[in-house]
């Protein structure tokens, strides 16, 4: 049996949005005609919408799965929604897209590949487009696909599209995403997201799933600067595996290979590597993100929170750095409290040295005058820590540049950083 | 150039491997809850590649409802054995003696909600600090809100308005004496991801999986197994069937389906093509709309 199954690519993306901009819709037509929402789903859906006396099926129902959530019509979490065509997987991060709701969006978009972003074709761009991108570009997700929707409603004009596009891409170059894309779509009629449509013979483009399961993701982790850090020792300690002792981990970047010599941060000792192993045998390399075991010729004392890297390629060791952070709690920073950060495969304690300005999602502008620092705002801050981390710029390694801050009394996680420098 | 590329199986292996090895390096005295489902049993495999050449270092935690498939029992013992894992079962019938938790009666009545007292008893008793589970964000919409590393507070309950944002693959597991973490390894997988998982590795999985005669009566629209625990009602009989289960929970609640998929192969092809989910045919979600989150609340799986 010929398995095409075996040999999909996974790809995350995040949307964002609003009770009306047709988000829900797109959804709700990609999950449809993929054949990925199940009858039983879609008769409960039809249930509930009917309690609720609505007109229309509400497919938002499908994805907000809190009582809370369903009682008030809003989603409140992120809601994860999966499926598969024959070419990929796909999972879908879907946050609101509210202000109030900065936070969501930031961790729906931390994992993604790509970021769609909805555009009322009647309407144009407005706050929430100049955030969503905002966001994406601080995170560092790699594609955009624009999808001008409700092209049914501006009679399917190609002037209105293009408007829009040029709109946009007047606002992009102030962003720092490299692939950005524009499809016109209607997702109520849909045009041009599975199907092609035959009301937009001016566009030449492929339909939105086509892109989603085309776009180029093999080169979105880093696969330059080895970084592996150690999650745990194995050591069997059997008559078989006496003298074993594994360093499990997953690649942050790099391709590591067997023979490759190799530096253990922050000792500094250096060996090489004796193999790369799985529980299904040896593997010649390791790129990210594979879990694996790595062996070396030499012994030496490592332990998790250790870094195995290139000698030739480090990372920096340092306790002073600058990070932008997306504020998650109620109660607001404050300069010298310890809090707990966790980075990579290390936790440390730290304390805020300094605010330097907190940035204005809808606009980019810093604001050097500020009261009241609370839960989403967008700061950037230097941290101080109690010793070394081994870090790079978030922009060259989403995996190495990114950590957590923990409220030490709470244990709440309440801040989620991207290290500038 | 090489192509770095991993097959979307690839991705999901590697990052529940991650997450299992996470919860061995935060956690004192973890544990996988082992219900003898293909869901759990995939956990307990992938644990067993995140250490190996080590032995799993967790024991399997079975909450016993006693009201089992036989075959689930004997499968349990079996993987155990193997793999030299420890076996955990508390039993329900142990709270019900103790006057913890009382049978329910009445015409649906299931030790489903009984096992939630049972499984947070085990978890004082035995002091562990994280319970590993198989449930996956497609199964059910409570569920699509559940994070990697779940909290529960001192009572065991789940404050799903209150949860942890997870960013990239940063797990944040601090937690104060008397509370625990659940953690769902394979979140992100889907029923299709698990069924060509176990194909592709070869994983074992009870023979109740695979189309078989068995006797069955017709409630709810399923296929219920007839066992020592029920009592045929007005106008049903037992009929013999060739049924398969897409879900495995207690006998008495778990419906099957009518099917002729008696290789993994055949059943991956009918999960393809099915139009229900697979939990359609399970009796404790049924109860209301908000079914499983009240019972998540509670400290349930």
């Amino acid at each position: 049996m010929e398995n095409s199954y075996l040999d999909m690519e996974l790809l995350r993306f995040t949307t964002a949005g609003s009770v009306d901009d047709g988000k829900s819709t797109l959804i709700g037509r990609l999950l449809h005609d993929s054949k990925s929402i199940f009858e039983d789903q879609l008769d409960h859906v039809e249930a509930s919408s009917k309690k609720r006396g609505l007109e229309h099926t509400d497919l938002a129902l499908l994805t907000d799965g809190l009582k809370d959530e369903r009682e008030q019509g809003i989603t409140i979490d992120v809601a994860y929604r999966y499926f598969a065509t024959p070419k990929r997987k796909f999972i879908i991060a879907d946050t609101p897209g509210h202000i109030q709701y900065t936070r969501n969006m930031v961790t729906g978009a931390s994992t993604a590949n790509l970021a769609l972003i909805l555009i009322d074709a009647r309407k144009g761009l407005v706050e929430q487009t100049y955030r969503h991108s905002f966001i994406a570009s601080l995170l560092q997700i790699p594609h955009i696909i624009v999808c001008v929707n409700k092209m049914d409603l501006v009679d399917y004009s190609e002037e209105a599209f293009e408007k829009i596009k040029a709109d946009y891409e007047d606002f992009a170059a102030k962003l720092d995403v490299k692939d950005i894309r524009f499809i016109p779509i209607s997702a109520l009629n849909g045009d041009n997201v599975v199907n092609r449509s035959d009301k937009t013979d001016w566009y030449e483009g492929p339909t939105l799933l086509y892109t989603l399961e085309t776009i180029h993701i093999g080169s979105d982790f880093n696969h330059i600067d080895c970084r592996f850090p150690v999650q745990t020792v194995i050591r069997p300690k059997t008559d078989e595996y006496h003298d074993y002792r594994g360093y499990a981990g997953r690649v942050s970047g790099g391709v590591f290979k067997k023979g490759d010599d190799i530096m253990v941060l922050p000792s500094g000792f250096t060996s090489r590597v004796k193999s790369i192993e799985t529980m299904d045998g040896e593997v010649e390399e390791a790129f990210a993100p594979m879990s694996v075991t790595v062996t070396l010729e030499d012994e030496i004392d490592i332990s998790r929170g250790d870094m195995l890297v290139r000698p030739n390629n480090q990372p920096q060791a340092t306790q002073d750095l600058d990070v932008m952070l997306c504020w998650f709690n109620q109660e607001g920073p404050q300069i010298r409290k310890k809090y707990t950060v966790l980075h990579s495969s290390n936790e440390v304690k730290v304390m805020i040295k300094q605010i330097h300005y907190r940035l204005d999602i809808n606009t980019l502008h810093r604001q050097e005058n500020y009261q009241n620092l609370g839960m989403n705002d967008i700061l950037k801050v230097t941290i101080r820590s109690t010793k070394p981390l081994l870090v790079d710029a978030y922009r060259k390694n989403r995996l190495t540049g990114s950590l957590i801050l923990i409220d030490d009394s709470t244990n709440e996680t309440v801040a989620a950083g991207m290290i500038t420098g | 150039m090489a192509k770095y590329n991993l097959t979307h199986l690839q991705e999901l292996e590697s990052e529940a491997i991650f997450v299992i090895r996470e919860v061995f390096a935060q956690f004192e005295k973890p544990g996988i809850l082992f219900s003898g489902g293909k869901d759990s049993i995939v956990v307990t495999h992938l644990a067993r590649k995140a250490f190996w050449p080590s032995k799993i270092p967790f024991p399997l935690v079975h909450i016993d409802t006693g009201h089992n498939f036989p075959e689930t029992i004997q499968f349990r013992d079996d993987l155990a054995n193997e793999i030299g894992a420890e076996l955990v079962t508390p039993l329900v019938q142990d709270s019900i003696d103790k006057g913890r938790v009382r049978e329910e009666t009445g015409k649906d009545a299931s030790r489903n909600w009984l096992q939630i007292t049972t499984l947070l008893d085990a978890i004082e008793e035995h002091q562990f600090d994280a319970l590993m589970g198989g449930a996956r964000r497609d199964e059910e919409k409570a569920r699509a809100k559940e994070r990697f590393f779940s909290h529960r507070d001192d009572f065991g309950q789940w404050d799903p308005k209150n949860q942890r944002p997870e960013l990239w693959n940063i797990f944040n597991g601090k937690k104060h004496y008397g509370e625990h973490f659940r953690v769902f390894p394979i979140s992100n997988w889907t029923e299709m991801d698990v069924w060509q998982y176990i194909l592709l590795e070869g994983i074992k999985i009870p023979s109740l999986y695979i189309a078989h005669e068995r006797e069955v009566i017709w409630r709810n629209n399923s296929w219920l197994p007839n066992s020592e625990f029920l009592n045929l009602r007005e106008g049903e009989e037992v009929v013999n069937k060739k049924v398969r289960f897409r879900t495995l929970g207690d006998i008495t609640i778990t419906g099957g389906i009518e099917s002729d998929a008696d290789t993994l192969e055949k059943i991956v092809v009918e999960v393809a093509a099915a139009r229900q989910t697979e939990r359609g045919n399970r009796a404790d979600d049924k109860r209301s709309e908000t079914a499983m989150e009240d019972r998540k609340k509670e400290g349930y799986f």
